[in-house]
């Protein structure tokens, strides 16, 4: 009797429009937060820090972004390996031209850097779709990798073209360089998913999220019933650029603390961010999660149980978990076409009903 | 399942948080996987072949037996956060990632965490400068030592004068590659000649174009940075243009046998640095064959023995071997911590005697590192490659670069360094 919508009254319409309509979600919703946000930070180690939960919240960030344009806009984009480097490197020049400046500034002004460029790759979304499109933002993320690593300005001339995050703080706890303190950083990025998680649900459910789903399912009625495709477009881009942005430069700044544009930003990038939201389930904030989890935590696992536990070769663990991770790729999306979320959602409906299923 | 999971890498983690007694451990940061895994695999085989016979023949380094964490990165910096995060706590002495990216994160974190990184030949190169950086070490010799002394190299070619020759540097399109730019374009300036780049994109496998391009600009010399499948394909288009092999001079990492052999014939006359003598005709691999290849107890396939990595493999782990000695000898206990090891590094001096008894005669320069300087001695030979005996031979001695160039260079570099981070000086 602990998953039933029975008794769970609402009397209002902002009750009714609740994103988690049943009390038992609800209360495991907040109470998830509250263990990942006050409960967590107390015991996490340099490894679970750095292995775990900061690729984690950073790729989830990612992974929304392109969510609200690939999944709830409907534009398929290969470009977030290059966004991402956008922000990465806005954060560095802002890191080193401006040292006093908090490290959330810094962040969020990368972010809206991203969103600038985002826009500006997403013009030719106005004339072309689909597969054309993805051809056209594929141009971006070759563009900005090249750009780079051409522009010597973007990183201050350095010998290598290597940037290196330095020692900054948000409100006096140090956040970015090697002695920042995991607790630190963990909170940080969790903050960062957690503002933009529940920003990106009230956007989708708004206004512009209708507006997009609207040009998601067929662009020429949107236009017809008054979405003005312009608008709709390009916001898409420049949310979810922002949002793509921000991932990147937390990706640099406080996660790996170095990187070079050819290695970090590469093509493998996009595509990982793109798998992530089709398994994880196109049009969907769960999905966006799932499909990061997926991507981030399975590899790791695989190799801890494989080299840590039966203490086979590295190079045969590395091998059999791409091929473990491929198979439960195709495994799932044979299952369920519509991503991991689609699955728990029928889970869902079916616990609902249980035990009377008809 | 998911509940399994967590709570067997939880005690997985807990386990191995708690650093075995009496083991000196060493970190092995391999890439055996990728595009990169055929220069990645024989240097991994050889550190760890080297480790398997100090364990074996004599028990460990002064009692103490070695224990060796395998960890893959695929040549990936994400991989190669987790390996460090994951190794770090089992009481690691010494990182040596063979990667220039993975080096550049870990420089900041080694330090704040106390364990030496030893980057043999790679890296940053001003990190040699060990009054800026602390706990990382470059010896024998850096990019820029290279870059200096492949230019000697042409000039003895050239009879002494490089003056209005073209020098081109095809290079992988990375921190790595781009590293010696700097130093081959103040030496184009002391030596007035003409320096053009050309870049390969990762992983390296399309390079008409590049080839094109030297074809065009017929330069006197190329010198090559290249890693990973990037190097047999520079050289198969280099003997496909009919570049005169014996002026294409490739850094020590573009010297594999697995680099030079995919053009066959074509690949005679093909140059390279070297940091150390190759093959297997030196004292210590019969102890090999004894100790560890007859037992079954060599690394991966065993096929790379005595090739060019497969040696430099060899050599880091005599050298990481000897710098914990040294720790030992310093502090006086066996079971020696990182800071100790940073210690031994730091104090490490291997002399041609020395060479010998470790059963590697003539195998390297002599090693003298200093508080002040990390990368020294910076000395390295030519060696040219023969595809009718498939040998490299040594064709200069050990030479040493032009520290008139290189210094400045490394002062100016880790001077910016230790200003972006506050850090003050050492060794006054």
């Amino acid at each position: 009797m602990i998953y039933r919508e029975a008794g769970d009254f609402k009397t209002t319409y902002k009750a009714d429009q609740d994103t988690f309509p049943i009390r038992f979600d609800r209360v495991a919703f907040w109470l998830s937060i509250f263990v990942v946000a006050l409960i967590i930070p107390f015991f996490v180690n340099d490894y679970w820090e750095k292995a775990v939960f900061l690729p984690f919240f950073i790729y989830a960030i990612a992974a929304i972004g392109l969510n609200i344009l690939t999944g709830y806009c409907g534009q398929v984009s290969l470009g977030t390996g290059g966004f991402m480097a956008v922000g990465a490197y806005s954060s560095y020049k802002l890191m080193t031209s401006f040292p006093s400046l908090d490290m959330f500034v810094v962040v969020i002004l990368s972010g809206f850097v991203t969103a600038v460029v985002g826009i500006i790759f997403g013009m030719p979304s106005l004339r072309i779709k689909g597969f054309y499109l993805a051809v056209a933002t594929l141009a971006s993320q070759f563009f900005l990798v090249w750009l780079f690593n051409k522009w010597e300005w973007t990183y201050n001339y350095s010998a290598t073209g290597q940037i290196t995050a330095p020692e900054r703080d948000f409100l006096g706890i140090v956040v970015t360089g090697a002695y920042s303190d995991p607790w630190a950083t963990y909170i940080f990025c969790f903050g960062f998913l957690f503002i933009f998680g529940w920003m990106a649900r009230n956007l989708v459910c708004g206004h512009i999220g209708r507006s997009w789903m609207a040009i998601r399912d067929m662009d020429i009625a949107a236009e017809i019933i008054g979405v003005n495709p312009l608008k709709a477009k390009l916001s898409a881009f420049a949310v979810s650029s922002f949002y793509i942005g921000v991932a990147g430069a937390l990706y640099f700044a406080v996660w790996l603390g170095a990187a070079e544009p050819t290695e970090a930003f590469s093509i493998d990038k996009s595509f990982d961010v793109l798998f992530m939201i089709i398994i994880g389930g196109l049009g969907s904030m769960t999905g966006s999660l799932i499909g990061a989890a997926f991507i981030v935590l399975l590899p790791v696992t695989f190799k801890t149980l494989l080299v840590g536990f039966l203490g086979w070769p590295t190079d045969i663990a590395e091998f059999i978990q791409i091929i473990l991770i491929g198979s439960l790729i195709i495994f799932f999306l044979i299952k369920e076409p519509h991503g991991i979320a689609a699955l728990w959602r029928t889970l869902k409906q079916k616990l609902r009903l249980w035990p009377f299923p008809h | 399942m998911k509940k399994s999971i967590i709570t067997a890498m939880t005690a997985f983690l807990v386990s191995s948080a708690v650093p075995a007694a009496a083991e000196l451990v060493f970190p092995l940061l391999s890439y055996r996987t990728g595009a990169y895994a055929p220069n990645g695999i024989p240097i991994a085989d050889g550190f760890s072949d080297y480790l398997t016979l100090i364990n074996e023949r004599d028990g460990g380094i002064g009692g103490e037996k070695i224990k060796m964490i395998e960890c893959e990165t695929a040549y990936n910096t994400e991989k190669g956060v987790e390996c460090y995060e994951s190794t770090k706590g089992q009481g690691s002495l010494v990182y040596w990632p063979l990667s220039t990216g993975i080096t550049y994160q870990l420089i900041p974190k080694v330090t704040a965490d106390g364990i030496p990184l030893h980057t043999m030949g790679y890296g940053r190169t001003s990190a040699a400068n060990g009054k800026v950086f602390s706990h990382v070490f470059n010896f024998p010799g850096t990019y820029w030592d290279a870059a200096s002394i492949i230019t000697k190299h042409m000039m003895d070619v050239e009879g002494g004068s490089l003056k209005g020759k073209k020098i081109a540097l095809v290079h992988h399109n990375s921190a790595y590659g781009k590293e010696p730019i700097r130093t081959f374009e103040a030496l184009s300036e002391k030596h007035e000649f003409e320096f053009i780049t050309l870049p390969v994109d990762h992983p390296g496998q399309e390079q008409k174009s590049t080839w094109l391009q030297v074809r065009k600009e017929r330069p006197d010399f190329v010198a090559m940075w290249g890693w990973g499948v990037m190097n047999q394909v520079a050289i198969k288009e280099a003997a496909s243009i009919r570049y005169p092999m014996d002026r294409f001079i490739g850094v020590w990492w573009s010297s594999n046998e697995g680099d030079v052999l995919p053009a066959g014939d074509g690949a005679t006359g093909y140059k390279a640095i070297a940091l150390h003598n190759t093959g297997t005709d030196f004292e210590i691999y019969k102890d090999l064959e004894k100790h560890v290849i007859s037992k079954g107890l060599a690394a991966g396939a065993g096929d790379h023995i005595g090739e060019v990595l497969y040696n430099r493999g060899f050599m880091q782990g005599a050298l990481v071997v000897e710098a914990a000695r040294t720790a030992q000898k310093i502090h006086g206990v066996s079971n020696i911590t990182p800071a100790m090891m940073r210690d031994g590094m730091e104090a490490l001096k291997i002399d041609q005697a020395r060479w010998a008894e470790m059963g590697l005669a003539n195998y390297a320069a002599d090693i003298n590192v200093t508080c002040e300087n990390h990368g020294g001695p910076g000395l390295a030979a030519i060696q040219q490659w023969d595809a009718g005996t498939q040998k490299w031979t040594m064709i200069t001695d050990f030479v040493g670069a032009d520290r008139s160039i290189v210094d400045p260079l490394i002062l100016e570099d880790s001077a910016a360094y230790a200003a972006e981070n506050n850090i003050s000086e050492r060794c006054n």
